[in-house]
């Protein structure tokens, strides 16, 4: 029995997206040909997109496959490198997604203006200090719409408002990876002028994400490619599609037209069921990000006195996957920066377990996580030195 | 595809992370050591305290508590059980077990967990300094280790600041990206920026080094 609570690190496969996937195998034509073989992939990709804009209510023209979320941030970054305006500056903050914030770091190391903005123990970005750093010097306002770790969503209307008023003039891009299928998301009506989507965290593969250019004929002059060679793409992202992946996430988002509103109910009572149980039921712990609007299935808890990886580990013994923000679960051996942000206290950091629910996921599943959680919890504080000091 | 893709440790590792041997599970009053030893900080994300009961020079019982990864927890497990195996370790071997013993027992450990998780060897020091301490004797194994740890989230010594020092490390910035000094919860910098003003002095001051 695996019971899998890491959607916020990718996810299953819908099974109509398998079967998507299935009856698209043989299509292999390069939709760049001018033959039948070719014609037919890519009469089948452009249906696709079809079904793609349409429930990302964006204009066809303004999205741009990529291979991953990551490409879709690093090409909207790094663009900063070659504007030829000298309002380069990049106003982002210390809770975003590695591909953003490492980013920012190269471009820093690269003669670029950064800011980091400072977030509040809610995890919120704070106002004043946008208010402070945007200026006609501001290029690109990167934040992210909901953080991976925690959940919790930016207002996203607030900052837009705040951008438009300090720096009418500069990007607005938001990160929609962790939001998109969590969140009813019209990107037209959306106040952001680009956007990130990865495929493989709404039910479809690993190997395809979307850049979002609002009015991209108008704006594309604002952006550079990051990869240059062939007309794909409108000429702004070369290389041949993920012709599967496209299939198959135009199977995902047609599922999502339909289940996503009664999901994001189900998924979130889930989940305050499971804050719920161990709210009453394990004492010393830490709701992260509780008092924001967040994601509908991720429940980021704090469990004092013992760390993180211990707990992962002895739940993945037990057959549930979660992740962890402490750092003895990563190469650098630093805790979690986002909890760091919020706290700046390794010891809750270290302590964190990331519980993200999906589409597969069911209240039977919480009653019987929140047993193993009781024995397991248990026995490490019973083990640490920290307990009952 | 497999179904079994193996785990993240060694079966050694995983073995005392499931079962961890000679956990104390009495409070200190009701266990009475002679000596205990504690080393690591909650900041750094590993904390350990060693107790031990001594009889004719003899560690005849080890008792720990752990707050860490997995390897922590297995690497405190596993050096419980070498020193309390066949009637009890020496004092004198005991103050001498290495970091890379422990690892030897586990089989293995990713080299990046060894810094910062096998600590057990220096909890075991500590509770043997006690110990004497306790007994109002001074510790005649103390002269061979007598380098004390500095930064304790990356095990970093006086020893090692000072050969970083003598090796061309006069600022704080080398000196951490040497050793990773002071990179994880940072509170040692202060006591470390003295140590090396210390050696600075001692060694750029005098007519041998001035110039290097």
């Amino acid at each position: 029995m695996n019971v899998y609570l890491d959607n916020n690190a990718t996810t299953p496969l819908h099974p109509e997206v398998k079967e998507a996937i299935i009856s698209f195998l043989d299509y292999y034509g390069n939709p760049s040909s001018m033959h039948e073989t070719g014609r037919m992939v890519k009469e089948k990709i452009e249906e696709s997109k079809d079904i793609i804009s349409q429930f990302l209510g964006a204009k066809k023209e303004d999205l741009i496959f990529t291979s991953c979320g990551s490409e879709s941030n690093n090409t909207v970054l790094k663009s900063l490198l070659f504007s030829k305006n000298k309002n380069n500056q990049l106003i982002t903050s210390k809770i975003e997604h590695p591909s953003v914030i490492e980013t920012a770091r190269f471009l820093k190391n690269n003669s670029i203006p950064v800011s980091f903005l400072n977030v509040d123990s809610n995890g919120l970005i704070l106002f004043d200090e946008l208010e402070e750093e945007l200026s006609s010097k501001t290029g690109i306002v990167s934040i992210m719409y909901a953080n991976n770790e925690i959940g919790t969503i930016q207002p996203i209307d607030k900052i837009a408002s705040i951008i438009k008023e300090k720096a009418p003039e500069a990007i607005f891009h938001t990160d929609l990876v962790q939001a998109i299928g969590k969140v009813n998301i019209n990107l037209s009506s959306l106040p952001i002028d680009a956007a990130s989507i990865s495929a493989h965290k709404l039910y479809a593969p690993k190997g395809l994400g979307l850049l979002y250019i609002k009015d991209f004929n108008k704006m594309k002059k604002n952006f550079t490619p990051l990869i240059h060679g062939g007309h794909q793409e409108q000429g702004f992202r070369a290389g041949t599609e993920n012709t599967l992946g496209i299939v198959a996430l135009a199977a995902a988002c047609k599922a999502l037209t339909r289940e996503m509103d009664e999901e994001i109910k189900r998924i979130k009572q889930i989940r305050d069921y499971f804050e719920f149980r161990i709210s009453n039921e394990i004492d010393n712990i830490i709701i992260n990000g509780k008092n924001s609007p967040r994601l509908c299935g991720t429940s980021n808890v704090t469990f004092k006195f013992v760390e993180g990886e211990s707990i992962l580990l002895r739940l993945d013994l037990n057959g549930f996957s979660v992740s962890t923000g402490s750092a003895c679960s990563t190469g650098s051996l630093e805790p979690s920066h986002v909890l760091m942000a919020l706290y700046n206290d390794p010891e809750l950091a270290h302590g964190s377990i990331r519980f993200s629910f999906g589409r597969e996921n069911t209240r039977d599943d919480v009653d019987k996580l929140v047993a193993v959680l009781k024995k397991e919890i248990g026995y490490l504080r019973s083990i640490s030195p920290l307990k009952n000091k | 595809m497999s179904n079994n893709p193996g785990w993240v440790y060694t079966e050694k590792v995983k073995q005392h992370f499931l079962n961890p041997q000679n956990v104390l599970n009495v409070s200190e009053e009701e266990y009475k050591p002679d000596g205990v030893g504690i080393v690591g900080s909650t900041a750094c994300g590993d904390m350990m305290v060693i107790f031990i009961k001594v009889k004719d020079d003899r560690i005849y019982d080890l008792k720990w508590k752990t707050y860490g990864c997995a390897s922590a927890i297995a690497s405190t497990s596993v050096l419980s059980v070498i020193v309390t195996k066949n009637g009890g370790m020496k004092l004198e071997d005991a103050y001498k077990i290495k970091p890379e013993d422990i690892v030897k027992e586990l089989d293995e450990l990713p080299s990046n967990k060894i810094h910062c998780s096998v600590l057990g060897d220096k909890a075991l020091r500590a509770a043997i300094d006690d110990y004497f301490k306790k007994q109002n004797m001074e510790n005649p194994y103390s002269k061979d280790f007598a380098s004390p740890i500095v930064c304790e989230c990356n095990n970093v010594t006086e020893e090692d600041i000072k050969l970083e020092v003598l090796d061309g490390a006069i600022n704080l910035e080398t000196l951490q990206q040497r050793t990773k000094l002071g990179t994880t919860c940072g509170k040692c910098i202060d006591n470390a920026k003295d140590i090396m003003k210390k050696y600075i002095d001692e060694f750029y001051s005098s007519p041998t080094f001035k110039g290097k």
